[in-house]
């Protein structure tokens, strides 16, 4: 009976502390947008995420992009045996794979490690040498100074998915014509046939939504840590996790509500 | 002048403040010792407004600080300096940067005023010629000096070091003194220092507050420190043989 309250009293603790998290997570997104910092000061800070943030991620996203596509394609013509089914069905597959699936959410879990992780141990590594209370203590609301621009800077975010669909529907035509699967005719008339613009809509949607969350969780993890550099790096494994876990429940949430 | 009254902190079952009182007048150099885990910290930290008091208050010219509104808990902390211990400088701005900072957010000066400013804190501090660098460029106590710069620009009217000697020779140590001392007599602001360096409590200490287990245990200046026969402020800082030597001599002296 002792033994069951103490187990039952540690998991609610456990519980405790999740909600505990949320919470805080959603205090430390209203303090983001509370005192703003002058703005020819944002307006450079800004910049600079846009260049590290959206930027410096172009060349991974293109990179796994283009093979993704490509190998999309391959395995849809290797599981067309029918001789019923045409051929341009690969091109239609390879593009709704990429533009609803692969170029926003894949991408983003790809974000979630690259930029995720690099916002953790930035801000972490603040945190550690005390340059958010020098902030502080210079009268600076340090949640918007350092949040706030890499939260807009990410509204870009949807220009490198752009990308990503693009490069990633290349990617497929150059595995699946090069390779032998398809011919080049199909596979252009593939990813025309039954076009509809709203998908793209909700790919951009997706991206956006994912932007904040790949802007915001690492961001909490890395200000909110405590300890020195090993904590740092604790810190920025937790938040890949925790942005992985939400890029994958609200992929699930957007994806019943606007498509289904 | 700040004035600090029954200050109470407590982490959870820990109570780490037990209820200090003192004040720090305008224009003197105050330190803050006492050994590691006394207090130190959790008390400057109260007094820059990073930790609230759960009981008893601080007063900062007669404004006390927790009656005040936002905007001007706002403004009073631009009234204040800090010197981290590890010197806390942005590490993405040059150290011409990080001291322009302040000026930067809170002014509305032009850049050659603010250009003008950063210099002649720079001179100050003699380290105009590395003004281009960063701080992974520039030594340990050219970062601190960095910090006091930084500290200063804004002619504030309090100056908080937190540990400023840490990990610095003794040579640089006493530079890094003397240039606080300077600049608080320079500037007749309140100055306030959390340390353990023994050098700055016998060279810089106008007043000192010795903390213990969270209680105020001792207080007064560098020359009465060497009479007091408190026993828990002669074991501290008597702690090296070469201090007790120096007392010793010191009370043959005076005898």
């Amino acid at each position: 009976m002792r033994v069951n309250i103490i187990i039952f009293t540690n998991r609610s603790l456990f519980y405790m502390n999740y909600i505990a998290s949320i919470g805080s997570y959603f205090i430390m997104i209203k303090e983001v947008f509370r005192k703003p910092t002058k703005w020819s000061i944002m307006k450079k800070l800004i910049l600079k995420e846009i260049d590290e943030l959206v930027f410096g991620s172009l060349g991974i996203i293109i990179f796994i992009s283009f093979f993704i596509g490509g190998v999309v394609t391959i395995q849809t013509a290797l599981n067309l045996t029918n001789p019923l089914i045409p051929e341009s069905l690969i091109g239609f597959a390879a593009r709704q794979s990429v533009i609803l699936e692969f170029a926003p959410t894949f991408t983003s879990i790809i974000m979630a490690g690259k930029v995720g992780s690099y916002i953790t141990s930035s801000i972490g590594t603040m945190r550690v040498t005390e340059q958010i209370d020098a902030l502080e203590v210079m009268g600076v609301n340090s949640l918007n100074y350092l949040v706030f621009p890499k939260i807009i800077a990410l509204m870009l975010y949807p220009f490198a998915i752009a990308i990503a669909m693009y490069v990633g529907i290349f990617g497929g035509w150059i595995a699946g014509v090069f390779g032998g699967f398809t011919t080049s005719a199909s596979f252009i008339e593939g990813i025309q046939l039954d076009f509809i613009p709203y998908h793209v809509t909700y790919a951009f949607i997706k991206s956006i939504i994912f932007a904040f969350v790949i802007a915001t969780i690492p961001s909490f993890h890395g200000y909110f840590m405590k300890g020195g550099a090993l904590e740092v790096g604790k810190a920025s494994t937790t938040a890949f996790v925790w942005t992985s876990v939400a890029i994958i429940i609200l992929n699930y949430i957007l994806t019943q509500l606007l498509l289904g | 002048m700040i004035e600090v009254n029954n200050l109470h902190k407590s982490f959870g079952e820990a109570h780490i403040l037990k209820g200090v009182t003192t004040d720090f007048e305008k224009g003197k150099t105050n330190l803050i010792i006492g050994q590691s885990g006394s207090g130190k910290t959790v008390f400057l930290k109260c007094l820059l407004g990073l930790f609230t008091p759960d009981e008893g208050y601080i007063s900062y010219n007669g404004n006390i600080y927790n009656d005040l509104s936002p905007d001007e808990k706002r403004n009073l902390r631009q009234e204040m300096g800090m010197v981290f211990q590890g010197s806390a400088l942005f590490d993405s701005l040059t150290v011409e940067g990080n001291v322009m900072f302040p000026l930067e957010m809170f002014t509305k000066q032009s850049k050659s005023e603010m250009q003008d400013r950063v210099n002649t804190v720079l001179k100050r501090v003699n380290l105009i010629d590395a003004h281009h660098k960063y701080p992974s460029e520039i030594s340990g106590g050219m970062q601190k000096r960095v910090a006091i710069a930084r500290a200063i620009v804004m002619n504030p009217k309090y100056l908080f070091c937190d540990e400023p000697n840490s990990g610095l020779d003794p040579k640089t140590a006493i530079l890094i003194d003397n240039l606080i001392l300077e600049i608080t007599q320079e500037y007749d602001i309140t100055t306030i220092i959390n340390t353990h360096d023994m050098n700055s409590v016998m060279e810089i200490g106008e007043k000192i507050l010795f903390l213990k287990n969270g209680h105020k245990e001792w207080e007064g200046t560098n020359k009465e420190i060497f009479k007091t026969d408190n026993k828990a402020v002669t074991d501290f800082v008597y702690s090296s043989e070469l201090f007790k030597k120096v007392r010793q001599m010191y009370i043959e002296e005076r005898n």
